[in-house]
């Protein structure tokens, strides 16, 4: 197997504030392959964007990355002096926000944008930069690019600036991209236009992505594999129709089984009981076990450890190999 | 575009013409306020029927509305009346002041706006640093001293201790055409140096917390971090994407407070005795010269609506969302 194009490697971020160091990731590891789309899924504050932003260096103070490592394609970034960071930023690593409105810049024309980021990442002049941005748009799919590019972003729909956001990514030919909640902001319609254009653009350039959603149907659709996190942890990580079809986690089964289904008639949507701690209050042992039916006391204490299982990775003592001995004892 | 920024020029012309009229009002009444104007223009021991003379000469016999058509009509045509004091045309003592204020005024807010912008970016990017926080404090000092004490301050310290500026008047100024100027002469502008100081300190600390407040909140936006996000330089970030978005609210106060420069320079004119309308101003009112005053206040209002156009045209140079709702009015 040829090496990943994300590796990253028992990462933990911190965030210091008054009230003492908050741990809001706390050892990840995965792997992205070349051309692989991994999903990323949790509830709001399970760690997912700030995953993201610690990949690419953004995580601002108070903030900071408190150990581990992030390689791209062999090479550790993590520790890369800013200005060198900022080379990569952009240039091997593309990033795509939440809410299209607000990524762009409203006084500037998208061509100006477009241009400004191909010139800081490689040496085409202004004309030749131009010429790429009017193709980048057309292959976003905006009609008539060469005349919209000299519009200003208030003068696009949402999906469209989306697709503008997409471009602006896509400048350098990143090998990685990092779409955070790419869709979250846009009508349904839109979505699947957006999704289905990542996915193209995924295949024809070969890119790695990692998406970062709360929407497992947007996972289901479009990812390849796909990692579960809770409180800062990867609970579940695997093939997206293993995950999604047999979860192991509780906590993945739980998120699962809460997908309405249409083939059942249900009067009450399912939900997992409680909701997810907040940083500063996370429970020792596994984070979970407050809302787990399956919690046992060797959970309230002691921290699950990754296991493979088949092609999940399953962060859960349910799956120890000392308790299924116990199980079947019993 | 070319007819909607016409129609959007005439419709404030139309407002400021309204502005105009109610000032006038004001001004025609201070002249009914402040007692028969024939018992100011006469001497004690003028005869009844020479009285008589005088109003009927005046026309003051009209009714009022004609009189104050007859004032607005010649107020438009520059004619402001006779001064009491000076026996001279209003509107010639005003010609020879106005270049004295607007120069110093000018000034004044080229000084505020430099270092006011300048001091502010630098304590938004680096706000924990010590220079910062010696702005924030210097900024407070500024904020709270009245002008004549800063100017007075200012005198004992270059004037009197040091002896390095002139404490009073304008030096040696240059006559061409009417306007008299101090910018080409050394003594010229030896003697602006203060004035400016004291009048423009004030608007310099307004306009560097707001530049600061303004920085502040920009560099928050997703539109900064996506601009990270995308390995931009750290200069092009702060001073094309941050420093621009920062404009809008400091064009508001540069512009509005040009015009309160002009009009409270009568404080800091009457401490550096500086020979502008402002000093005219406060010798007017010392001697009832109402049709001085008068005159005053309708310049002083002018210059605000004109001001306020300005800026208003301004924004949609800065803002092209601006554009789109001027040329579709909703």
């Amino acid at each position: 197997m040829s090496q990943p194009v994300l590796s990253v490697r028992d990462l933990h971020v911190e965030f210091v504030t008054r009230r003492g160091v908050l741990k809001a990731i706390d050892g990840i590891s995965f792997d992205i392959a070349k051309g692989e789309v991994l999903g990323v899924v949790g509830e709001s504050g399970a760690g997912k964007s700030v995953t993201g932003s610690a990949v690419v260096g953004l995580i601002d103070p108070p903030g900071r990355i408190a150990g581990g490592e992030v390689i791209l394609s062999g090479m550790r970034i993590d520790n890369l002096p800013p200005e060198e960071l900022r080379r990569v930023r952009g240039k091997r690593i593309g990033m795509i926000f939440q809410d299209p409105l607000t990524s762009l810049n409203p006084l500037y024309r998208v061509s100006e944008q477009l241009v400004e980021t191909i010139r800081t990442h490689t040496n085409l002049s202004s004309s030749a930069a131009r010429k790429r941005a009017i193709d980048l748009l057309a292959e976003v799919g905006i009609p008539a690019p060469d005349r919209r590019i000299d519009s200003y972003p208030h003068e696009f729909s949402g999906g469209m600036r989306q697709r503008v956001v997409i471009a602006l990514a896509l400048c350098a030919e990143p090998e990685l991209i990092i779409a955070d909640e790419p869709t979250t902001a846009l009508d349904v319609s839109v979505q699947a236009q957006i999704i289905t254009l990542l996915k193209r653009l995924g295949r024809d350039h070969g890119t790695a992505i990692m998406l970062v959603t709360h929407d497992m149907g947007v996972i289901a659709e479009t990812a390849d594999r796909v990692a579960v996190m809770y409180a800062g942890r990867i609970a579940e990580i695997g093939p997206v129709r293993d995950v999604v079809q047999n979860p192991l986690h509780p906590y993945a089964k739980g998120l699962m089984g809460a997908i309405p289904s249409l083939e059942v008639e249900t009067d009450r949507l399912v939900q997992i009981p409680g909701s997810m701690p907040r940083l500063s209050a996370i429970p020792t042992g596994c984070a979970f076990n407050p809302r787990c039916p399956f919690a046992f006391d060797r959970c309230r204490v002691e921290r699950p450890e990754p296991i493979q299982r088949d092609l999940h990775r399953v962060a859960c003592h349910l799956y120890d190999e000392t308790t299924i001995r116990a199980e079947a004892l019993a | 575009m070319k007819t909607g920024m016409l129609a959007f020029i005439i419709r404030r012309a139309l407002q400021a013409i309204g502005v105009l009229l109610t000032v006038g009002i004001i001004a025609f009444a201070m002249f009914r306020f402040a007692g028969d104007p024939v018992n100011q223009i006469v001497s004690l021991d003028t005869p009844a029927a020479e009285r008589e003379q005088v109003r009927l000469s005046l026309g003051l016999d009209d009714p009022v509305p004609v009189q104050f058509a007859r004032y607005l009509f010649r107020a438009a045509q520059g004619d402001f009346g006779v001064s009491y004091q000076f026996r001279q045309p209003v509107s010639d003592l005003l010609a020879e002041r106005v270049p004295a204020t607007m120069e110093l005024a000018l000034c004044a807010t080229i000084f505020a706006t430099v270092f006011g912008v300048l001091m502010g970016v630098y304590s938004g990017l680096k706000r924990d640093s010590i220079l910062a926080k010696v702005f924030q404090t210097v900024s407070l000092v500024g904020i709270s001293l009245p002008t004549f004490l800063i100017g007075i301050l200012l005198i004992y310290l270059f004037s009197v201790t040091l002896g390095w500026l002139p404490s009073y008047g304008r030096g040696d100024t240059v006559r061409i055409g009417w306007w008299t100027t101090g910018f080409l002469t050394l003594s010229g502008w030896t003697a602006l140096i203060m004035p400016s100081i004291t009048l423009g300190l004030f608007q310099m600390t307004l306009i560097m917390r707001i530049v600061r407040a303004e920085m502040l909140e920009v560099l928050r936006t997703d539109y900064i971090k996506f601009a990270r996000a995308r390995g931009l330089t750290t200069r092009a970030i702060h001073f094309g994407h941050a420093l621009k978005n920062t404009l809008v609210p400091v064009i508001t106060i540069v512009g509005l407070q040009f015009g309160s420069v002009i009009a409270f320079a009568i404080i800091t004119e009457t401490v550096f005795q500086w020979p502008g309308m402002g000093l005219l101003f406060v010798q007017a009112v010392q001697n009832v010269d109402i049709p001085i005053m008068a005159a005053y206040l309708m310049l002083v209002a002018l210059i605000f609506v004109v001001i306020n156009l300005a800026v208003d045209i301004l924004y949609t140079v800065v803002d092209p969302r601006l554009r789109t709702t001027i040329r579709q009015p909703a």
